[in-house]
C-alpha cells in the first residue's frame, strides 16, 4: 500500500533551483506539521511531502502561484503573510518556514514573533545584504546595488527591507529569538568563515 | 456523450421544518463508471435554477448540460476516471418532487401546501440517493453558489461520507443583501395577479412576475464590467432612442429575453421555495459560531471565489477559510481573477479546471493511501 506522501506525487520534485531548500529539507523531521509562508508554487512543500511525509500547509499571496500549488496537490490558501498567521492556534505546527521572504514582509518583526507563536520552530532563510558583491556594487557605483541575489531595480524590487546576516543575529539577540542552528551558503556550498561577507544566503533555525 | 435523466423514488423524507414528504422522487443523471471499490464517485450539486442535466447532451432536449465545460472525458471532473452524479434539488421543478408535483393525497399539485424546505433537506435527499446507488463514501461533493452551500452542508452533516468538498462562489450563510435580492424576486412573483396564491397550475402561470424575478437575478450574476463589455450603452436594432418605453438598449433586450426564456423552464413556486431555502441557510444554525460547525470535520476543502463576484463576495469564502485554518483543517483557497461576476464559476473555467483537477487527483491518491 502506498503511503500518504507517496500517494501525492507521481513525479519526483527536485530542489536544485533553490540552495536553501536543500538545507530546509535537511532540517525538517519526517512526519512533522509544516507551514510554509510565501510558498510560491508549493515546490518545497511538494518535495517535503514526497521525501519527509509531512503534513503540509502553505500561504501565498499570488493567485497564479496558489493556482499552480493547488493543481500539484498542495493545500495552499491565498492570503497575506502579515495578517494570515493570527488565525492559527499556538504551536499548531512543528515548523513554520519563511523562505526568502522575510525581506518582502511589511512587518518582519511581527512575522517572526508570530512564527514562533504558531510553530515550535521557525526556519528563516534570506539573501545576505552584507555579501561582498553588494558592498562593492554600492561602493563603486554609488547606486542601489544590483547583484545576482538582488537583481531588481530599486523601483520594482519586491524587497522592502535589506538585512545582512549580522543584522539578523543582532535582531535575534535583542528580541531573544533562540537560534538553534545557522547555515550559511554561497551558491549551494556551505560557508564557515566570514559568513556575513561571503554567504549569499542564510538559513536560521529558531526555537 | 448522450445522457438520460433517471428517477429514484423513496417512500418518504422527514424535513427539518418538521413535515414529512411522502413519497419523494429525485431526478438524477450519472456520467462515467463506478469503479469496483466504489471509491470514485463525485456528487455535483447545482445552483439555484440548475437541474440534474449537468453534462453531456440530453437525450430528450439535445441540449448540453449546465456544467458541460467542467464535466466530461479529460475535463476537470473527468468521466474517464470518476463516476459523476448530479440530481435536481428537493423543491425543484425538473423532475424532483417540488411544489408543482402532484400530492397523492389530494390528487392536485402541492402548490403552497408544499412544506418549506432547507438546504439541509436537499442534502438529506442527496444522501438518500447516493446511498441507494450503493455508495458509502463520496470522493467529492462540488458545486457553485447554492451548489456550494450544499457541498458545505455535506461536509458538516456527513463528514464521514465525503473525502473532499469544493464549494465555489458561495457562503456559509446568506447575507442581508442576498436575502434582499431573493425577496425582490419573490415579491415580483407574488405581485403578479396570475400567481393566485400559488394556485395557478391549471391556469396561466405568473409569467411576468417570474420573468422580472429572473431579470433581477441575472443582474446579480454579472458584474459592472461584464455588463459594460457585453452591452455598454448599445442600442437594440435602432440608431436613436425610441422616446417610448419599448426596448432601447441591448441590455434591456437581453434581460427580457432571459426572463421570458426562464418562464418556459421554471416553476414560480419552486422559485419561492428554493430562494427561501437559500435565505434560511446558515451552517451554524443561527449561533454564528462557524468554528463549532466545523470542529469535527476532517474533510479536505478546496474553496474558490472570484474577484468580481459581488453577489457572493470573496470575503464570505474567506470567512470559511479562516475558521478552517483556526481548526488547522486541510483547506486550499484561491480568489480567482475574473470579470464575469458570480457567473464566473459557470463560464470562466480554464483556471478553475486546472485547480479542481489537481485537487481531485491528490485527494484520490490520499484516499487510496488511507
Amino acid at each position: 500500500m502506498a503511503t500518504r506522501a507517496e500517494a501525492l506525487y507521481h513525479h519526483p520534485v527536485t530542489l536544485s533551483e533553490r540552495p536553501d531548500f536543500a538545507v530546509i529539507g535537511e532540517i525538517v523531521q519526517p512526519g512533522s506539521r509544516v507551514l510554509d509562508l510565501g510558498c510560491g508554487e508549493g515546490e518545497l512543500l511538494a518535495w517535503l511531502i514526497e521525501n519527509k511525509k509531512i503534513l503540509a500547509r502553505g500561504v501565498e499571496i499570488s493567485s497564479s502561484d496558489v493556482r499552480r500549488a493547488i493543481a500539484r496537490g498542495v493545500s495552499v490558501y491565498q492570503g497575506d503573510i502579515d495578517e494570515g498567521l493570527a488565525d492559527y492556534p499556538e504551536k499548531a505546527f512543528d515548523y513554520v518556514i519563511l523562505s526568502q521572504t522575510l525581506q518582502e514582509t511589511r512587518s518582519p518583526l511581527k512575522v517572526l514573533h508570530e512564527m514562533l507563536r504558531v510553530g515550535r520552530r521557525a526556519i528563516v532563510s534570506f539573501p545576505n545584504f552584507g555579501h561582498w558583491s553588494v558592498r562593492t556594487s554600492m561602493l563603486f557605483n554609488g547606486q542601489a546595488p544590483k547583484t545576482r541575489m538582488f537583481p531588481y531595480n530599486w523601483y520594482d524590487s519586491p524587497n522592502i527591507h535589506f538585512l545582512s546576516i549580522n543584522d539578523f543575529e543582532d535582531l535575534c539577540r535583542e528580541h531573544k529569538f533562540p537560534i538553534e542552528r545557522r547555515y550559511f551558503l554561497a551558491g549551494s556550498k556551505r560557508v564557515e568563515r566570514f559568513p556575513n561577507l561571503i554567504a549569499q544566503t542564510a538559513v536560521f533555525l529558531l526555537g | 456523450m448522450i445522457v438520460e435523466t433517471q428517477c429514484a423514488r423513496f417512500e418518504s423524507i422527514a424535513l427539518e421544518g418538521g413535515a414529512t414528504l411522502s413519497p419523494v422522487e429525485v431526478a438524477y443523471e450519472t456520467y462515467g463508471e463506478l469503479n469496483a471499490a466504489r471509491s470514485n464517485a463525485i456528487l455535483i450539486t447545482h445552483a439555484f435554477t440548475g437541474d440534474a442535466h449537468a453534462a453531456g447532451i440530453s437525450h430528450e432536449t439535445a441540449k448540453p448540460g449546465w456544467w458541460d465545460n467542467m464535466i466530461g472525458p479529460g475535463k476537470a471532473f473527468d468521466t474517464d476516471r470518476h463516476f459523476i452524479i448530479c440530481s435536481n434539488v428537493l423543491g425543484g421543478c425538473q423532475g424532483t418532487t417540488g411544489p408543482g408535483s402532484i400530492n397523492l393525497v389530494t390528487g392536485l399539485p402541492y402548490a403552497l401546501s408544499f412544506p418549506v424546505i432547507t438546504i439541509r433537506d436537499m442534502v438529506r435527499l442527496e444522501k438518500m440517493l447516493v446511498d441507494s446507488l450503493g455508495i458509502s463514501h463520496l470522493l467529492c461533493v462540488a458545486g457553485g453558489s447554492m451548489g456550494g452551500m450544499q457541498a458545505l452542508e455535506w461536509a458538516v452533516t456527513y463528514p464521514e461520507s465525503v473525502r473532499c468538498v469544493i464549494p465555489i462562489a458561495t457562503t456559509w450563510r446568506h447575507s442581508a443583501q442576498q436575502i434582499a435580492f431573493n425577496e425582490v424576486g419573490r415579491q415580483a412573483i407574488m405581485a403578479d395577479p396570475d400567481w393566485c396564491q400559488g394556485d395557478y397550475y391549471d391556469k396561466k402561470p405568473p409569467a411576468r412576475g417570474l420573468s422580472v424575478a429572473r431579470m433581477v437575478g441575472h443582474i446579480t450574476y454579472m458584474s459592472d464590467e461584464s455588463m459594460r463589455e457585453k452591452f455598454g450603452r448599445k442600442l437594440r436594432e435602432k440608431e436613436k432612442f425610441g422616446f417610448d418605453f419599448g426596448v432601447d438598449f441591448e441590455v434591456e433586450s437581453y434581460l427580457r429575453y432571459r426572463g421570458s426564456q426562464f418562464v418556459s423552464r421554471f416553476d414560480a413556486n419552486s422559485y419561492l421555495y428554493i430562494t427561501k431555502a437559500e435565505d434560511y441557510f446558515d451552517l451554524t444554525n443561527g449561533t454564528g459560531k462557524l468554528t463549532d460547525a466545523f470542529r469535527t470535520v476532517d474533510t479536505r476543502f478546496l474553496i474558490i471565489s472570484f474577484t468580481s463576484d459581488w453577489l457572493y463576495p470573496s470575503y464570505q469564502s474567506q470567512e470559511i477559510v479562516r475558521v478552517l485554518r483556526r481548526l488547522n483543517g486541510d483547506v486550499a483557497y484561491v480568489d480567482l481573477r475574473s470579470n464575469y461576476g458570480h457567473d464566473a464559476f459557470l463560464v470562466d473555467i480554464a483556471e478553475q479546471s486546472e485547480i479542481v483537477r489537481g485537487f481531485l487527483e491528490s485527494t484520490a491518491r490520499l484516499a487510496e493511501a488511507a
